[in-house]
């Protein structure tokens, strides 16, 4: 600690280049940060879904419906534990751009399938009981400023009401996520008064959503499945519910690649410029590390001072950047419509914390090598 | 490591060549050069230019190795010493002052002075005591939190004495130490040295090409083409 001062005092002789070069470190991961929160908006789910969940959807594609009917046959495959279904509702509320997820699902079986939601007891029997009844996730009850006990009017231009008007729900409940990731902008509503009340469709659903004993067994049971209804009119494509919204994020494109390209070219060039920096710096005062190794400063204490400095710069740009962006995510998406579920997950904020010393080690271990090795004599001659 | 006189001898130096290499040719600089000095003495070195009295005062410092040839401070064999001993060894026994001060110049006065201090088990409240006993030394106490960038020649030049004897070293190493500086500061800092070698028995083996700065001096030898003389060669 005692030789901290002398470590500082030397980033001080150039100030601007010093402040230029922790100005790079601290956008690179302010970038770093805020694009880990944009992975997770966009893969999360992928990571995070549930290995003992399978969904089945049609085989052709995840807008064709299937048969509320194959609920039955499905929970009949051996392994399968639990089955609901969901129907994409697609309602809008006021204008399009108030967007947020809607569907249609069965209120009994929606807990035990969906142990990432939570909601008090009081709550969820309402639900039970209210025929037009819609929970809400608080993150889009907080946009909205809907309480329980509001009417939510939904348009539905995929699904016509038989009144011929905009669907009526009255909020029964709002539900929060038992984990981080847990997705809460979307609103959910009873299945049976959502077939009941449209106008075509009646007895068809979105998707399957099963729960199996033992995820070892997937496999065989994603095939079981996708056969008990081959050469059916409406034959199905069962998949682990990781690979279904992987599928869902492909649409934007190879989400972990284009963020890990982005921030691999953001590091190498920020490693040029600390490492230039660190360079320049020890070339500059060559005769200064021949007087410390005169007085007594060992090779190995040189190295640790000049690393030390290296150090000191990505620490305080890499903590600045990365602290930055944890503030700014902090407090939730600010664009909930369309990342939900926005903030660092710790292990990318661990990694974070890794690459900023890697960079300071790196960056800075040829120049202090360099200084390690210069002969105190040599030093002194170059100096003068 | 003892770096107790012998016989009253301090600096031993027997048979030492030092050679250096310029691409294929080489360069004799010291030829079987033999210097014995006293504890408590104050010897002046001078020479022309290229004549080797740096680098005979780096071989006594241990910042050089002689190619061949002995070199003893005290009971020391500076010459059979690695890299991390000599660091040590010069840590605690020698103290440089050199003609351009090498002052560090992000530092104030009193922290140039602490350096090598860091190099201590010295608490910081040790430390400062000691800091401010040698700026008290060479008259410097009120500008300890100055810059180098805002001292003259010859405050930066005692910044660079209290530097060198803040650890209290065996010897002070001093490489023109008025070679920077006018006639009258040049003086001030002889006295400077002469104090330090009279009042505190310090020795001092000061390079000089400055026949008035060696008159200070309780003895002057004069190297030439590799050789030590006792008297100025024709």
């Amino acid at each position: 600690m005692k030789f901290l001062h002398l470590v500082w005092r030397n980033l001080t002789r150039k100030k601007l280049r010093t402040i230029l070069t922790i100005g790079s470190i601290f956008v690179a991961f302010l970038l770093y940060g805020i694009l880990g929160a944009v992975k997770l908006a966009l893969v999360g789910g992928v990571e995070f879904a549930d290995a003992n969940r399978l969904v089945t959807r049609h085989r052709v594609s995840i807008i064709q419906p299937l048969p509320v009917s194959y609920q039955a046959r499905i929970a009949r495959i051996p392994g399968v534990n639990l089955v609901t279904h969901q129907s994409w509702f697609g309602g809008i509320y006021q204008d399009p751009k108030n967007f947020f997820p809607n569907m249609a699902v069965e209120p009994e079986t929606f807990w035990e399938m969906n142990p990432e939601f939570t909601m008090p007891a009081d709550q969820k029997e309402a639900w039970q009981r209210t025929r037009t009844g819609a929970i809400v996730g608080v993150t889009t009850a907080n946009r909205f400023g809907w309480k329980i006990g509001d009417r939510i009017p939904l348009n539905a231009p995929i699904w016509p009401s038989k009144s011929g008007g905009a669907w009526e729900f009255d909020i029964v409940g709002i539900f929060e996520g038992t984990k981080k990731v847990a997705d809460t902008s979307a609103m959910y509503f009873r299945f049976d008064a959502f077939d009941e009340g449209r106008v075509y469709g009646t007895g068809q659903t979105g998707w399957f959503q099963i729960r199996v004993d033992d995820p070892q067994r997937a496999a065989a049971i994603v095939a079981a499945i996708d056969e008990e209804f081959a050469n059916s009119p409406a034959e199905t494509k069962t998949e682990p519910e990781g690979a279904f919204m992987q599928g869902f994020a492909s649409q934007v494109g190879d989400i972990g690649t284009i963020v890990t390209a982005i921030l691999g070219a953001v590091f190498f060039t920020i490693l040029l410029v600390a490492g230039n920096t660190m360079a320049q710096s020890v070339r500059e005062r060559v005769e200064e590390i021949g007087v410390l190794k005169a007085m007594g400063f060992t090779n190995g204490l040189v190295l640790a001072v000049v690393l030390g400095e290296s150090m000191l710069i990505a620490c305080v740009g890499g903590a600045i950047g990365l602290g930055l962006a944890l503030l700014a995510t902090s407090g939730g998406s600010p664009v909930p419509a369309m990342f939900p579920v926005f903030y660092i997950p710790t292990p990318h904020a661990i990694v974070g914390v890794v690459l900023i010393v890697a960079l300071g080690v790196i960056a800075g271990v040829l120049p202090a090598v360099q200084a390690m090795r210069l002969r105190v004599a040599e030093a002194l001659r170059r100096g003068g | 490591m003892s770096t107790a006189p012998r016989n009253g001898v301090l600096v031993h130096i027997e048979g030492v060549d030092k050679t250096f290499r310029r691409g294929s040719e080489e360069i004799h600089v010291l030829s079987g050069l033999n210097l014995e000095v006293k504890a408590g003495e104050f010897l002046a070195l001078m020479g022309p230019s290229g004549s080797g009295k740096s680098t005979l005062l780096n071989l006594i410092g241990g910042l050089d190795r002689a190619t061949r040839g002995t070199v003893a401070i005290g009971g020391d064999r500076v010459d059979q010493m690695s890299d991390r001993q000599l660091a040590g060894w010069r840590a605690r026994h020698i103290g440089f002052v050199f003609q351009f001060y090498n002052l560090l110049p992000v530092l104030t006065a009193e922290s140039n002075v602490e350096l090598p201090l860091l190099l201590t088990h010295l608490s910081k409240a040790e430390r400062r005591q000691h800091v401010e006993t040698a700026l008290r030394v060479v008259g410097l106490t009120h500008r300890t939190k100055a810059y180098p960038r805002t001292l003259s020649g010859g405050e930066q030049q005692r910044v660079g004495i209290a530097r060198a004897i803040v650890t209290d070293p065996t010897i002070l190493l001093c490489d023109e130490p008025t070679g920077d500086l006018d006639r009258k500061t040049g003086d001030e800092i002889l006295s400077l040295l002469q104090a330090l070698n009279r009042e505190q028995g310090k020795t001092i083996i000061m390079v000089t090409h400055d026949p008035h700065a060696s008159h200070r001096a309780s003895r002057t030898v004069y190297l030439n083409k590799g050789q030590l003389f006792a008297e100025a060669p024709e």
